[in-house]
Protein backbone atom coordinates (compact mmCIF):
# COMPACT_ATOMS: atom_id res chain seq x y z
CA UNK A 1 0.00 0.00 0.00
CA UNK A 2 1.21 3.45 -0.86
CA UNK A 3 1.41 5.72 2.08
CA UNK A 4 -0.19 9.13 2.14
CA UNK A 5 3.08 10.88 1.31
CA UNK A 6 3.53 8.90 -1.95
CA UNK A 7 0.04 9.66 -3.16
CA UNK A 8 0.65 13.37 -2.80
CA UNK A 9 2.95 13.49 -5.85
CA UNK A 10 1.10 11.16 -8.15
CA UNK A 11 -0.55 14.16 -9.83
CA UNK A 12 1.23 17.32 -10.91
CA UNK A 13 0.91 19.78 -8.03
CA UNK A 14 1.04 22.72 -10.46
CA UNK A 15 -1.89 21.45 -12.49
CA UNK A 16 -4.45 23.45 -10.60
CA UNK A 17 -3.00 26.97 -10.77
CA UNK A 18 -3.34 28.18 -14.36
CA UNK A 19 -1.00 30.90 -15.49
CA UNK A 20 -2.92 33.91 -16.73
CA UNK A 21 -2.50 34.43 -20.48
CA UNK A 22 -1.79 37.92 -21.73
CA UNK A 23 -1.37 39.77 -24.99
CA UNK A 24 2.35 40.32 -25.46
CA UNK A 25 1.79 43.19 -27.91
CA UNK A 26 -0.25 45.10 -25.38
CA UNK A 27 2.06 44.24 -22.53
CA UNK A 28 5.31 45.22 -24.26
CA UNK A 29 3.88 48.01 -26.41
CA UNK A 30 4.62 46.41 -29.79
CA UNK A 31 2.61 48.38 -32.34
CA UNK A 32 3.84 46.91 -35.62
CA UNK A 33 4.19 43.30 -36.64
CA UNK A 34 6.71 42.80 -39.43
CA UNK A 35 5.69 40.32 -42.12
CA UNK A 36 9.35 39.99 -43.16
CA UNK A 37 10.36 38.44 -39.85
CA UNK A 38 9.39 34.76 -40.14
CA UNK A 39 11.31 33.77 -37.01
CA UNK A 40 9.06 36.01 -34.94
CA UNK A 41 5.89 34.85 -36.66
CA UNK A 42 6.65 31.16 -36.08
CA UNK A 43 5.66 31.77 -32.47
CA UNK A 44 2.07 32.13 -33.64
CA UNK A 45 1.79 29.06 -35.87
CA UNK A 46 1.69 25.39 -35.01
CA UNK A 47 3.71 22.51 -36.45
CA UNK A 48 1.40 22.30 -39.47
CA UNK A 49 1.85 25.99 -40.23
CA UNK A 50 -1.64 26.91 -39.01
CA UNK A 51 -2.27 30.15 -37.19
CA UNK A 52 -2.80 29.57 -33.49
CA UNK A 53 -6.13 30.73 -32.11
CA UNK A 54 -6.40 33.54 -29.60
CA UNK A 55 -7.48 31.05 -26.99
CA UNK A 56 -3.96 29.61 -27.11
CA UNK A 57 -1.77 32.57 -28.06
CA UNK A 58 -3.59 34.94 -25.70
CA UNK A 59 -3.43 37.85 -28.14
CA UNK A 60 -6.01 40.59 -27.98
CA UNK A 61 -8.35 40.76 -30.95
CA UNK A 62 -6.67 43.82 -32.44
CA UNK A 63 -3.23 42.20 -32.53
CA UNK A 64 -4.50 38.75 -33.42
CA UNK A 65 -5.85 40.29 -36.62
CA UNK A 66 -2.50 41.94 -37.30
CA UNK A 67 -0.60 38.74 -36.57
CA UNK A 68 -2.90 36.78 -38.88
CA UNK A 69 -2.49 39.22 -41.76
CA UNK A 70 1.29 39.38 -41.22
CA UNK A 71 1.48 35.59 -41.37
CA UNK A 72 -0.60 35.55 -44.54
CA UNK A 73 1.71 38.13 -46.15
CA UNK A 74 4.74 36.09 -45.11
CA UNK A 75 3.14 33.02 -46.67
CA UNK A 76 2.58 34.85 -49.92
CA UNK A 77 6.28 35.82 -50.00
CA UNK A 78 7.28 32.20 -49.29
CA UNK A 79 8.80 33.14 -45.97
CA UNK A 80 6.39 30.84 -44.19
CA UNK A 81 4.80 27.69 -45.63
CA UNK A 82 1.08 27.41 -46.37
CA UNK A 83 1.01 23.74 -45.47
CA UNK A 84 3.76 21.71 -43.89
CA UNK A 85 4.51 19.11 -41.29
CA UNK A 86 6.96 19.15 -38.43
CA UNK A 87 7.69 22.85 -38.77
CA UNK A 88 9.01 23.08 -35.23
CA UNK B 1 2.70 61.71 -48.23
CA UNK B 2 2.32 58.01 -47.82
CA UNK B 3 4.83 55.31 -47.12
CA UNK B 4 4.81 52.05 -48.97
CA UNK B 5 6.93 48.95 -48.96
CA UNK B 6 7.44 47.11 -52.24
CA UNK B 7 8.82 43.64 -51.63
CA UNK B 8 9.61 41.35 -54.52
CA UNK B 9 11.45 38.12 -55.23
CA UNK B 10 13.76 37.94 -58.25
CA UNK B 11 14.46 34.69 -60.03
CA UNK B 12 17.82 33.36 -58.76
CA UNK B 13 18.60 31.59 -62.05
CA UNK B 14 19.62 34.92 -63.57
CA UNK B 15 23.20 36.04 -63.24
CA UNK B 16 24.17 38.37 -60.42
CA UNK B 17 24.30 41.41 -62.69
CA UNK B 18 20.91 40.67 -64.21
CA UNK B 19 19.34 40.34 -60.76
CA UNK B 20 20.80 43.67 -59.71
CA UNK B 21 19.72 45.26 -62.99
CA UNK B 22 16.16 43.99 -62.49
CA UNK B 23 15.98 45.40 -58.98
CA UNK B 24 17.50 48.67 -60.14
CA UNK B 25 15.00 48.81 -62.99
CA UNK B 26 12.09 48.77 -60.53
CA UNK B 27 13.77 51.28 -58.24
CA UNK B 28 14.09 53.60 -61.22
CA UNK B 29 10.49 52.97 -62.20
CA UNK B 30 9.36 53.86 -58.69
CA UNK B 31 11.35 57.07 -58.93
CA UNK B 32 9.74 57.86 -62.28
CA UNK B 33 6.32 57.69 -60.55
CA UNK B 34 7.43 60.44 -58.19
CA UNK B 35 8.54 58.25 -55.30
CA UNK B 36 11.44 59.06 -53.04
CA UNK B 37 13.35 55.98 -51.97
CA UNK B 38 13.55 55.85 -48.20
CA UNK B 39 15.53 52.64 -48.09
CA UNK B 40 16.44 49.85 -50.47
CA UNK B 41 16.91 46.68 -48.50
CA UNK B 42 18.61 43.85 -50.35
CA UNK B 43 17.67 40.85 -48.27
CA UNK B 44 19.66 38.59 -50.54
CA UNK B 45 19.27 34.96 -51.53
CA UNK B 46 16.86 33.14 -49.24
CA UNK B 47 15.43 29.66 -49.17
CA UNK B 48 11.74 29.63 -50.09
CA UNK B 49 9.33 27.96 -47.72
CA UNK B 50 7.71 26.19 -50.68
CA UNK B 51 8.73 25.89 -54.35
CA UNK B 52 7.54 28.60 -56.76
CA UNK B 53 7.84 27.81 -60.49
CA UNK B 54 10.10 24.90 -59.55
CA UNK B 55 12.58 27.21 -57.82
CA UNK B 56 13.51 26.58 -54.22
CA UNK B 57 15.28 29.86 -53.53
CA UNK B 58 14.87 33.51 -54.44
CA UNK B 59 16.55 36.87 -54.17
CA UNK B 60 14.53 39.18 -51.95
CA UNK B 61 14.39 42.93 -52.28
CA UNK B 62 12.40 45.32 -50.13
CA UNK B 63 12.14 48.96 -51.20
CA UNK B 64 10.58 51.45 -48.82
CA UNK B 65 9.27 54.53 -50.63
CA UNK B 66 7.51 57.75 -49.81
CA UNK B 67 5.00 58.87 -52.44
CA UNK B 68 2.41 61.65 -52.70
CA UNK B 69 -0.40 59.20 -53.58
CA UNK B 70 -1.05 55.55 -54.27
CA UNK B 71 -1.42 55.76 -58.04
CA UNK B 72 1.90 54.07 -58.68
CA UNK B 73 0.74 50.79 -57.10
CA UNK B 74 -1.31 49.56 -60.04
CA UNK B 75 1.33 50.54 -62.56
CA UNK B 76 4.23 48.92 -60.78
CA UNK B 77 2.21 45.79 -60.00
CA UNK B 78 1.20 45.47 -63.63
CA UNK B 79 4.84 45.78 -64.68
CA UNK B 80 5.84 43.13 -62.15
CA UNK B 81 3.06 40.80 -63.22
CA UNK B 82 4.27 40.97 -66.80
CA UNK B 83 7.86 40.38 -65.82
CA UNK B 84 9.08 36.78 -65.86
CA UNK B 85 12.05 37.64 -63.72
CA UNK B 86 9.85 38.56 -60.73
CA UNK B 87 8.56 35.50 -58.90
CA UNK B 88 6.47 37.24 -56.25
CA UNK B 89 5.75 40.78 -55.16
CA UNK B 90 3.89 42.52 -52.38
CA UNK B 91 3.07 46.19 -52.00
CA UNK B 92 2.24 47.16 -48.47
CA UNK B 93 1.04 50.53 -47.20
CA UNK B 94 2.86 51.34 -43.97
CA UNK B 95 1.15 53.04 -41.05
CA UNK B 96 3.07 55.35 -38.73
CA UNK B 97 4.11 52.47 -36.52
CA UNK B 98 5.48 50.61 -39.52
CA UNK B 99 7.54 53.63 -40.55
CA UNK B 100 8.88 53.95 -37.03
CA UNK B 101 9.63 50.24 -36.87
CA UNK B 102 11.63 50.40 -40.10
CA UNK B 103 13.54 53.43 -38.86
CA UNK B 104 14.35 51.69 -35.61
CA UNK B 105 15.35 48.55 -37.46
CA UNK B 106 17.78 50.50 -39.61
CA UNK B 107 19.18 52.17 -36.52
CA UNK B 108 19.77 48.69 -35.07
CA UNK B 109 17.34 49.13 -32.18
CA UNK B 110 15.26 46.12 -33.20
CA UNK B 111 17.60 43.22 -32.84
CA UNK B 112 16.02 42.54 -29.49
CA UNK B 113 13.15 40.51 -30.90
CA UNK B 114 15.04 37.76 -32.63
CA UNK B 115 18.42 37.45 -30.90
CA UNK B 116 17.31 37.53 -27.28
CA UNK B 117 20.29 35.42 -26.27
CA UNK B 118 22.70 37.94 -27.75
CA UNK B 119 20.98 40.77 -25.95
CA UNK B 120 21.46 38.91 -22.68
CA UNK B 121 25.11 38.28 -23.51
CA UNK B 122 25.58 41.98 -24.19
CA UNK B 123 24.22 42.95 -20.82
CA UNK B 124 27.44 42.42 -18.86
CA UNK B 125 29.35 44.56 -21.38
CA UNK B 126 26.69 47.23 -21.13
CA UNK B 127 26.88 47.15 -17.37
CA UNK B 128 30.61 47.58 -17.37
CA UNK B 129 30.27 50.39 -19.88
CA UNK B 130 27.62 52.15 -17.86
CA UNK B 131 29.71 51.65 -14.77
CA UNK B 132 32.76 53.01 -16.52
CA UNK B 133 31.12 56.07 -18.01
CA UNK B 134 29.68 57.72 -14.92
CA UNK B 135 33.06 57.49 -13.20
CA UNK B 136 34.62 59.45 -16.02
CA UNK B 137 31.74 61.85 -16.45
CA UNK B 138 30.95 62.42 -12.81
CA UNK B 139 34.21 64.23 -11.90
CA UNK B 140 33.85 66.49 -14.90
CA UNK B 141 30.34 67.39 -13.87
CA UNK B 142 31.49 68.03 -10.33
CA UNK B 143 34.25 70.26 -11.61
CA UNK B 144 31.79 72.12 -13.77
CA UNK B 145 29.52 72.59 -10.80
CA UNK B 146 32.45 73.72 -8.72
CA UNK B 147 33.56 76.20 -11.35
CA UNK B 148 30.04 77.50 -11.62
CA UNK B 149 29.93 77.80 -7.87
CA UNK B 150 33.26 79.63 -7.94
CA UNK B 151 31.98 81.96 -10.62
CA UNK B 152 28.86 82.69 -8.65
CA UNK B 153 31.01 83.24 -5.55
CA UNK B 154 33.27 85.61 -7.37
CA UNK B 155 30.25 87.42 -8.81
CA UNK B 156 28.79 87.68 -5.34
CA UNK B 157 32.13 88.94 -4.03
CA UNK B 158 32.33 91.50 -6.83
CA UNK B 159 28.80 92.61 -6.09
CA UNK B 160 29.66 92.94 -2.42
CA UNK B 161 32.74 94.95 -3.27
CA UNK B 162 30.67 97.16 -5.59
CA UNK B 163 28.05 97.70 -2.92
CA UNK B 164 30.76 98.52 -0.41
CA UNK B 165 32.28 101.00 -2.79
CA UNK B 166 28.93 102.66 -3.36
CA UNK B 167 28.52 103.07 0.36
Amino acid sequence: MASRDDIKFLSNPKIGNQRKKYCRFRKFGIKYIDYKDPDFLTQFINAQGKILPRRISGNSLKYQRKVASAIKRARHLAMLPYVTDLLK
Amino acid sequence: MRNYEVTFIVDPVLSGDEIKATAQNYVEELKSHGATIVHNDEMGLRQLAYPINKRTSGVYYCVEVQVPNGEFVNKIELAMRRDDRIMRFLTYGLDKYGVKYNEDKRAGKIGKRKPKVEADADVPKGVTKTLGKPKKQAPAKKEAVQTQAKVSETKAAVAEVASEEEE
